[in-house]
């Protein structure tokens, strides 16, 4: 899997952090998305794409 | 022809069952039309991927200010959404929209939201040992619905909590759709900005460790980050915004779980549940308010309907969140579906609400408050006697008593 993101739509909703906190974080400056681990370990896979399902703006990508 | 357009919103059969009509609507008129109080007749969404699709699209504009857009209330002024801004305020789309929700969206991640998750436990627990220590029954608006909410966005805003009933009387003036008058209107924006303004002074003069001391020192700066006038819309903005949805979500919630009991139990059975609970009372809402506009900028089509520019629609959230292509069995309470997170009411796209992290931590908490210390929690009334505040955009309740 790897993940990439639209930063430009991301819209700060934090909802990928909420759901997978070794995966995302939000910069301090403007809560925007930070991507942790562009590729994650199996395990984090199903917390990832559900991170991606409930994205405001469909910010996250995957290519799985 | 004008009487086959129906009035909206429409009505509900009791405040937790929604409408029939959003079901026929949606089977049948992707863009349905409907009578705003105003009387002006708008496009009205009501599917799922129809909703979301609108608020995701920029060709479509938050910005009602415009001619020939459609208003929502009775006021001449034609409602919240298409209420004239005051000075420079330039934050509402596009690129001032980008500027001003990056400065206010880092005071609301989830690490800060997390954060606060403790302080927000002690103010709900303190709020319960009042209700306790007064007795059943209570009514759970003016005993923690309302004071909750306040006391968090005031705290976190650096603003005295000892206000709120003037907070809540000028946000339900200013949502009014059919309940108050343009002077009322005009009052109350007057009257909440004048507090606003003074409050500003204040945190310029005693600067404290809170988001609208840091606002005010940015603006101070004036690099360009945010206006003084911006400054006092942002202040009234998250006072309005931080209470007024969260307070009615606690009762919505509370009305759900405890008019058919076994919602409850079930939580009281198993706390761990709390977070999935509090996403799919979110989900299924009824009663979340008026919806949301876009005025039309160019021609389209939505799900095959033309839609020209220069109209305007409106969109359901709520609605969109009972679409059985996208929650099997919409009517069903069910904290276990898969997809229970992916409801719309917290909008979606670039206005996504800003407060959601924190509306929910403050929902959780405080059901999480309830099972732990009023497992006998019960309505006083039942659902079908609860009295929604009419006329007023948000929904709501006019109170809710229950015992113990």
């Amino acid at each position: 899997m790897r993940i990439t993101v639209d930063g430009d739509a991301c819209c700060a909703s934090g909802l990928c952090v909420a759901r997978a906190d070794q995966v995302f974080d939000q910069r301090e400056e403007d809560g925007s998305v930070v991507v942790l681990d562009s590729a994650p370990p199996p395990e984090h896979h199903e917390a990832v794409r559900a991170a991606a399902a409930v994205c405001p703006t469909g910010a996250i990508r995957l290519a799985e | 022809m004008t009487e086959a357009i129906p009035n909206y919103p429409f009505e509900q059969p009791n405040v937790l069952e929604p409408p029939k009509e959003w079901a026929e609507t949606r089977a049948k008129c992707p863009v349905a039309h409907v009578r705003m109080p105003s009387g002006d007749v708008v496009g009205l969404l009501t599917g799922y991927e129809e909703v979301r699709g609108l608020l995701t699209d920029p060709r479509f504009s938050r910005n009602l200010e415009r001619e020939g857009a459609a208003r929502m209330s009775t006021t001449e002024d034609g409602g919240v959404f298409s209420r004239p801004s005051v000075g420079d305020v330039d934050n509402k789309e596009g690129p001032g929209h980008r500027r001003w929700r990056r400065l206010i969206s880092r005071a609301f991640t989830v690490k800060k939201m997390e954060a606060w998750r403790p302080r927000i436990q002690q103010m709900a627990d303190a709020l319960v040992d009042d209700m306790v220590a007064k007795g059943a029954p209570v009514d759970l608006r003016a005993a923690l619905a309302l004071p909750l909410p306040v006391q968090v966005i005031c705290a976190l805003l650096g603003a005295p909590s000892e206000d709120q009933d003037r907070f809540a009387r000028w946000s339900e003036t200013l949502l009014t759709l059919t309940r108050y008058t343009q002077a009322e209107v005009d009052d109350a924006q007057r009257e909440f900005r004048a507090y606003a303004s003074d409050l500003i002074e204040r945190k310029r003069a005693h600067p404290g460790d809170d988001l609208l001391s840091e606002l005010t020192q940015i603006s101070d700066s004036e690099d360009g980050r945010l206006s003084h006038d911006e400054l006092i819309a942002t202040a009234v903005g998250l006072l309005l915004a931080g209470h007024e949805t969260t307070s009615n979500m606690i009762l919505k919630m509370t009305a759900m779980l405890l008019s058919e009991r076994e919602r409850y139990e079930a939580v009281l059975a198993a706390p761990g549940l709390v977070p999935d609970v509090v996403e799919e009372a979110l989900r299924m809402d009824a009663n979340g308010g008026v919806g949301i506009p876009r005025f039309i900028t160019e021609d389209t089509e939505v799900n095959g309907v033309p839609v020209k520019a220069g109209s305007t629609l409106f969109v359901n959230l709520h609605a969109a969140n009972r679409d059985e292509r996208k929650f099997p069995d919409p009517d069903r309470f069910d904290p276990h579906r898969e997809n229970r997170a992916q409801h719309l009411t917290f909008g979606a796209g670039p206005h996504f609400c800003v407060g959601q992290t924190l509306a929910r931590v403050e929902l959780q908490v405080v059901l999480g408050t309830f099972v732990r210390r009023l497992p006998e929690l019960r309505l006083r009334d039942t659902a079908a006697d609860l009295r929604t505040r009419e006329g007023v955009s948000a929904g709501g309740f006019e109170d809710m008593w229950v015992t113990w």
